[in-house]
């Protein structure tokens, strides 16, 4: 792990980033985070808020699985190519659910 | 990004790093070679996004075809049990997290334990489930096993037998999630002692890295599961 560059002229791997530790202090915010999303969603699952509540629950979910990616999984600290492929696959999975479930749901359109 | 210093200073410490045990010749830096491992520990983390995705895709459809059913169903299943086990999973994924660090710091005994907390919340979270199993057991909620309508009556017969939708839903997700742990649990034992011996305290982090990266996707498929399984159809009646 050494902080200096192998790589001069940056032909190998132009995207190279250098490692970056994450430390305990940020590890603590986080679970903190975490923590107090869980309590949230908990307690929000108790208002009644009609179809808000499906909703407000994807959402809470979606933003505890974005905080333990970026700084659990330190997406924040990786190079372009590998957002770049995590957001095209995740992209792709959204795509394809999205897709099967407007062909489900419109398959008895108006009939119903 | 650091600029290099030209001259014997680089060339020294070139020579240095490819030495190291770890560096295999294929890559041209260690660098490359961690970025590589994690880049193949993501693309295999996306096939298993899109595996576990078929069943979420499967308990949407579901859903909106079986509502009244998943309504009643997610009914019987502990909230209490539930949010334990979430706080249980992110405490662990936090021991992870922290083990990952204490590895690029070269803190071997830190190592050690964060590995066995993680394994210890680990476990606890399957004794959990094994507790809301049983209680399923108990009850008759096993579809194909041991399964009655009984509490389902006033849903009409039909409706009621499609509850074993959900709980087949409920036990190939949580089911499949469990086994994730399970291998998990038992990489980490492996894991343990190794990083006793002091693997990967020498600057050969990858494998704790990459296993950390597992263990905190877990971590998220548990993160969906919780709301979609015990708390979106807690309001409606």
């Amino acid at each position: 792990m050494s902080d200096l560059h192998h790589d001069p002229a940056n032909i190998t791997n132009p995207e190279h980033h250098e490692h970056h530790i994450v430390g305990p202090s940020t590890y603590l915010v986080i679970y903190g985070t975490l923590l107090a999303l869980t309590a949230i969603t908990v307690a929000a699952a108790f208002v009644e808020m009609g179809a808000l509540n499906p909703i407000v629950a994807v959402l809470i979910a979606v933003i505890k699985a974005t905080v333990v990616i970026l700084w659990f999984m330190h997406m924040k600290y990786q190079s372009k190519l590998l957002k770049l492929t995590i957001g095209a696959g995740v992209f792709t999975f959204l795509v394809l659910i999205a897709m099967t479930l407007s062909d489900y749901m419109s398959r008895a359109w108006g009939l119903w | 990004m650091v600029v290099t210093q030209p001259g014997d200073l680089h060339e020294e410490h070139e020579h240095e790093h490819v030495h190291l045990p770890q560096h295999r010749h294929h890559f041209e830096t260690e660098e490359q070679q961690r970025e590589a491992a994690s880049f193949g520990m993501w693309l295999f983390l996306l096939t298993e996004i899109m595996f576990f995705g078929g069943l979420f895709m499967a308990y949407l459809l579901y859903r909106n075809w079986y509502n009244p059913a998943f309504v009643a169903a997610s009914h019987t299943l502990s909230i209490k049990l539930g949010a334990l086990n979430t706080a249980i999973l992110i405490t662990s994924g936090f021991c992870m997290a922290m083990a990952v660090w204490a590895a690029e710091t070269r803190k071997r005994k830190a190592l050690v334990n964060f590995l066995g907390l993680t394994n210890f919340f680990g476990i606890a979270f399957l004794v959990v489930k094994y507790f809301e199993y049983a209680e399923k057991w108990h009850d008759s909620h096993i579809p194909g096993l041991k399964f009655s309508i009984a509490d389902f009556g006033k849903l009409g017969v039909d409706m009621a037998q499609k509850t074993q939708v959900y709980y087949s839903l409920y036990f190939a997700m949580t089911g499949m999630h469990a086994l994730h742990m399970i291998i998990g649990i038992v990489l980490i034992f492996w894991y343990m002692v190794r990083a006793n011996r002091g693997e990967f305290t020498e600057g050969y982090v990858a494998p704790i890295e990459n296993f950390g990266l597992y263990w905190h996707f877990v971590d998220i498929v548990w993160i969906f599961l919780f709301p979609l399984l015990y708390l979106i159809d807690l309001g409606a009646k």
